[in-house]
């Protein structure tokens, strides 16, 4: 009776994670969604222990030692939750993700060690690859999250032949399998487990920091495979179905991503993408022209329409306060404010969104680059805020820039473009851009949150 | 060095190639600037206004400066003043006048011609063929508005109904897109029609519609301007027009190809279905006209009542607004000439903006220079930079055979078929509910709203978390190894629950909607 109960009670989260899913597709639904998601965990939770302590000998040791773990991993979780700031997103779901990584790890060797001997070929191989996903989604994601808190370089890693070492340990790690199907040996699966450790460090260190968007979703991918695996060594149909659907989900996000800046996903992921940026650039662009915050507020009185295109600069300077106040001011004042978003700006897919809601942005002006794209020639002021390779326009006009072909905000078109920059230095493809080059641009220099105060104080 | 901005002397000219703020700029640079005296006076600007800029005002002495700035082409006699070793920035149209070209050479002087400036984008702030063909579309609409005799933008009063007058603008460049520009904003219903089927986009985001034929267009060129077009084309295109004729109020016609006579767009026949007191503006009249029987600098009034202009100094008849964009287009190239900002011109015959703009050095003829790509990738650059809406060049989807993909499904499914009868009817069962749920998280995904992805991703690794209940099920065991690992599984899977569902509902409460 217990384990029908259990079944069904399973069945039922499994739906309300896919309710969970689909809920966070859209914005009128979100909260629903997540809403869904807690209650489909609550009831697996609340099945699973039920059904430990049911075959429990000592149920009430059991629970306790339950309640301690549950109860510590809450409370870092939830102040972590509550601590973060939004634009420290990306390191958090990064760190969040080499949890799974780890606890699959934890999970996998548990399995083998449970089972042992007696068990089969295909168990075997479940615990392999489950600790295999988990090893590489743990490193990869520290990595991750190393890169984006900035604690170190974002640059890519270049290893020799950093190719043929990924190769040697795929093919390494395929050969400590056999042996340990055959054997049954805790030494293959720990062998495998710290060259899978080394393999995800290397994958992620590889690739640059412009990617991370990509690398992130990837790694949320990883972290669902990861327990779809656990689900398969465990028998357990709940963690098959939740982890494919992670899986499934992270790998479109991912896929989208790789679209949105016409790369091929599997360069990305092998880290190819650093390769190529290698200019030491002379061309002459000519001469770029600077505004000052009085200048650029001239411009915005003057402007019946308005395009704002952030990037990661700023969320690095956390201007997105000021600048929603400047949004604010400019719609009262009765000019059609909007933002231009590209889907890839930030180091998180999602991330300015995320930053302007934080600054109660209303989300209907906070448009794809698609919708703004075909606005921009009829667009008075364009303010470009820390965003230098999404707005570049030798993506789409030089065949032979690193960048060429990748879709991006078609800002130059506009009357006026203001581009808000720390500096003249390049964005993270490495790429020189001409759009500060370009006659209707002028610079802003300075830190972005600095600057739009001032605007805000010359308006 | 110094500078000479010379009184222009052709016929009807009221331009002049500096203005007081380009001085300015000039002086800036380091030049020392002479102004010939009443050089600006068509343009509004007074000596007096050149001096306060900083400028000298002589005589003909302007002639013995070191480099010459001009709008038009020298005359003869102009010609005849230039010694060696001066510099000479004009419009020269090399490609028209090798005799004009061979002079020049045999003065022993360096010429740098205005209007043969590469169409990359680095260079557009010196293209004066932009900025004068900017202003000149402008005019056209202008001009035709003052010899139309009604109104552009539709009414209904109580007087009546007025109907929108309908204008056609042939040729999309930069004067077509301000002609366009300019007609809508005076209220017209604007169509529009250029050989180049790519710049129907620039077109539309001016506000117009876009006239299409049905026939595969001439496609964008290397150069960026038009070229000239097939038979067949043509045909189709003669239908459109003399169908347009018959129903629009004012044409307005832009297609210039460069080296080459105007084409011939409308014939008499078409002129003659017009109806009466309607316009026609040839911007192509200079070059033997768009338009059957326009007259270069002429208006003529056809027997059937339709107005033809042809004025060719469009740009001119807004002289102070001409002189100050021609002006900074010479302060743009001169900026580029004196990188050290020290008064001394330096020729980079290495920088193709540069080599493509020189005719003649030191009496050496250098016309014509090396091609310049524009661009490699189709329609990513229309002729108009300034207003181009540049296409990003979609992908080529790959042509594989359809055979392949069937052919992998299978092999992919008798590979299966092999390892699953090898394995347990439990692993089968499993593997099913795998494959389901793959497919429903692609399904339900793959339309996510892009704001939400950051949402979602935190969602999913809550879900992900999951893997608490492998922790749960072992926490159990006998063996305190196995303990110790579950129980560091289940903290740190439950760190991802709480704090993933925590940050989510933190993120998508603040997203709201006005």
């Amino acid at each position: 009776m217990t384990s029908n109960v259990v079944s069904a009670a399973y069945i039922v989260s499994a739906v309300f994670f896919v309710l969970s899913l689909a809920g966070l597709s859209k914005h009128e639904s979100a909260k629903e969604g997540n809403a869904y998601g807690v209650t489909g965990m609550v009831i697996a939770l609340g099945a699973t222990v039920w059904l430990t302590l049911s075959r429990s000998e000592h149920a009430l040791a059991t629970l306790l030692l339950i309640a301690l773990a549950m109860a510590i991993g809450a409370a870092i979780g939830l102040w972590r939750a509550r601590k973060v700031e939004m634009t420290q997103m990306p390191e958090l779901v990064a760190m969040l993700h080499s949890f799974v990584g780890l606890a699959a790890v934890l999970v996998g060797f548990n399995s083998h060690l449970t089972v042992g001997d007696a068990s089969d070929t295909i168990h075997s191989v479940e615990v392999f690859l489950g600790v295999f996903i988990g090893a590489v989604t743990l490193t990869g994601s520290v990595v991750a999250f190393l890169k984006l808190s900035a604690r170190i370089a974002s640059t890519p890693l270049m290893l020799p032949a950093r190719h043929w070492l990924n190769l040697a340990a795929l093919v390494v790690s395929a050969l400590l399998m056999v042996w340990f199907v055959q054997s049954h040996s805790v030494v293959p699966l720990l062998l495998m487990t710290v060259i899978a450790l080394a393999f995800g460090w290397h994958l992620v260190a590889s690739i640059g920091g412009g990617d991370m968007p990509v690398v992130v979703s990837m790694l949320n991918s990883y972290s669902g495979w990861a327990a779809a695996a656990a689900g398969f060594m465990l028998g357990n149909d709940l963690l098959i179905v939740t982890g494919a659907l992670v899986g499934a989900s992270g790998a479109i996000l991912s896929w989208i991503m790789c679209r949105a800046m016409n790369r091929s996903f599997v360069s990305v992921i092998a880290g190819g993408f650093g390769q190529e940026v290698a200019l030491g650039d002379d061309k002459d662009y000519g001469e770029h022209r600077e505004i000052t915050a009085e200048g650029a507020a001239d411009l915005l009185r003057d402007a019946s329409s308005v395009i704002i295109t952030p990037g990661y600069g700023m969320a690095v300077a956390q201007a997105q306060y000021p600048v929603a106040e400047l949004t604010k001011r400019l719609r009262d004042r009765g000019v059609d404010v909007r933002f231009g978003i590209h889907p890839v700006a930030g180091r998180l897919p999602g991330h300015m969104n995320v930053l302007l809601a934080e600054a109660k942005v209303p989300y209907d002006i906070v448009l794809e680059m698609d919708e703004v794209n075909d606005d921009f020639p009829s667009t008075d002021v364009v303010l470009v805020i820390g965003a230098n390779d999404t707005v570049n326009p030798a993506a789409a006009e030089d065949p032979t820039s690193p960048i060429a072909g990748m879709p991006v905000l078609q800002v130059w078109n506009a009357r006026d473009v203001v581009v808000f920059k720390r500096s003249m230095a390049t964005g993270y493809a490495g790429v020189q851009n001409p759009l500060f080059f370009r006659e209707n641009s002028q610079m802003l220099f300075g830190d972005a949150k600095q600057r739009v105060d001032d605007i805000l104080t010359a308006l | 060095m110094r500078i000479g901005v010379p009184l222009e002397s052709l016929a009807g000219e009221t331009r002049v190639a500096a203005t007081p703020r380009t001085v300015e700029q000039l002086v800036d640079l380091g030049y020392a600037v002479f102004v010939q005296s009443g050089a600006g006076h068509l343009s509004s600007f007074e000596d007096s206004a050149y001096v306060d800029a900083g400028a000298d005002i002589v005589g003909e002495d302007v002639w013995n400066t070191d480099v010459i700035l001009k709008i038009n082409a020298p005359s003869e006699v102009e010609v005849a003043r230039l010694r060696p070793g001066q510099t000479l920035v004009s419009l020269l149209s090399p490609a028209l006048r090798p005799d004009l070209v061979e002079a020049l050479a045999e003065r022993g002087v360096t010429a740098l011609a205005m209007d043969a400036v590469p169409r990359i984008s680095r260079a557009q702030s010196l293209d004066v063929l932009s900025s004068m063909a900017n202003i000149g579309g402008y005019r056209a609409v202008i001009e035709a508005a003052h010899e139309f005799g009604s109104v552009f933008t539709g009414q209904v009063t109580a007087a009546g109904k007025v109907p929108p007058a309908k204008v056609l603008v042939v040729g999309a460049g930069v004067a077509g897109l301000s002609a366009i520009g300019t007609a809508g904003s005076l209220g017209a219903v604007v169509r529009a029609f250029d050989a180049r089927s790519e710049v129907a986009e620039q077109v539309e985001s001016m506000g117009a519609e876009f006239l299409r034929i049905d026939v595969e267009d001439t496609g964008p060129s290397a150069d960026g301007y038009a070229k000239e077009t097939g038979e067949d084309f043509n045909r189709k295109a003669a239908q459109l027009y003399a169908a347009q004729a018959a129903d629009v109020d004012i044409v307005i016609t832009t297609a210039l190809i460069p080296g080459r006579p105007a084409p011939r767009l409308l014939d008499e026949d078409m002129v003659a279905s017009m109806k009466p007191g309607s316009v026609i503006v040839d911007m192509a009249a200079a070059n033997g006209g768009n338009v059957a029987g326009s007259v270069a600098d002429q208006k003529v009034v056809t027997p059937n009542g339709v107005t033809i202009l042809g004025y060719t100094d469009l740009p001119a008849r807004l002289p102070s607004q001409a002189s100050q964009l021609f002006g900074t287009n010479l302060v743009n190239l001169l900026k580029l000439l004196t990188p050290e900002k020290d008064g001394h011109l330096e020729l980079d015959l290495d920088d193709p903006v540069q080599r493509g703009m020189t005719v003649v050095r030191d009496g050496d003829v250098m016309w014509p220079p090396p091609p310049v790509q524009v661009s490699a990738a189709p329609g990513s650059s229309g002729p108009d930079a300034t207003a181009v809406v540049a296409a990003t060049p979609p992908s080529p989807p790959k042509k594989r055979d359809p055979r392949l993909k069937y052919l992998w499904m299978a092999v992919g499914a008798l590979v299966f078929a092999l390892i699953a009868s090898a394995s347990p009817a439990v692993f089968l069962g499993h593997f099913t509910v795998f494959a389901l749920a793959v497919i429903v998280g692609f399904y339900v995904i793959s339309n996510v709203s892009h704001a939400l992805h950051t949402p979602l991703m935190a969602e999913t690794n809550a879900i992900s978390g999951i893997i608490v209940v492998g922790g749960l099920l072992q926490i159990d065991s006998d063996d305190l190894v196995v303990k110790t690992l579950a129980f560091l599984a289940i903290l740190v899977a439950s760190i991802n629950i709480f704090g993933g569902f925590a940050v989510t509902g933190r993120m998508l409460e603040m997203f709201r909607k006005d």
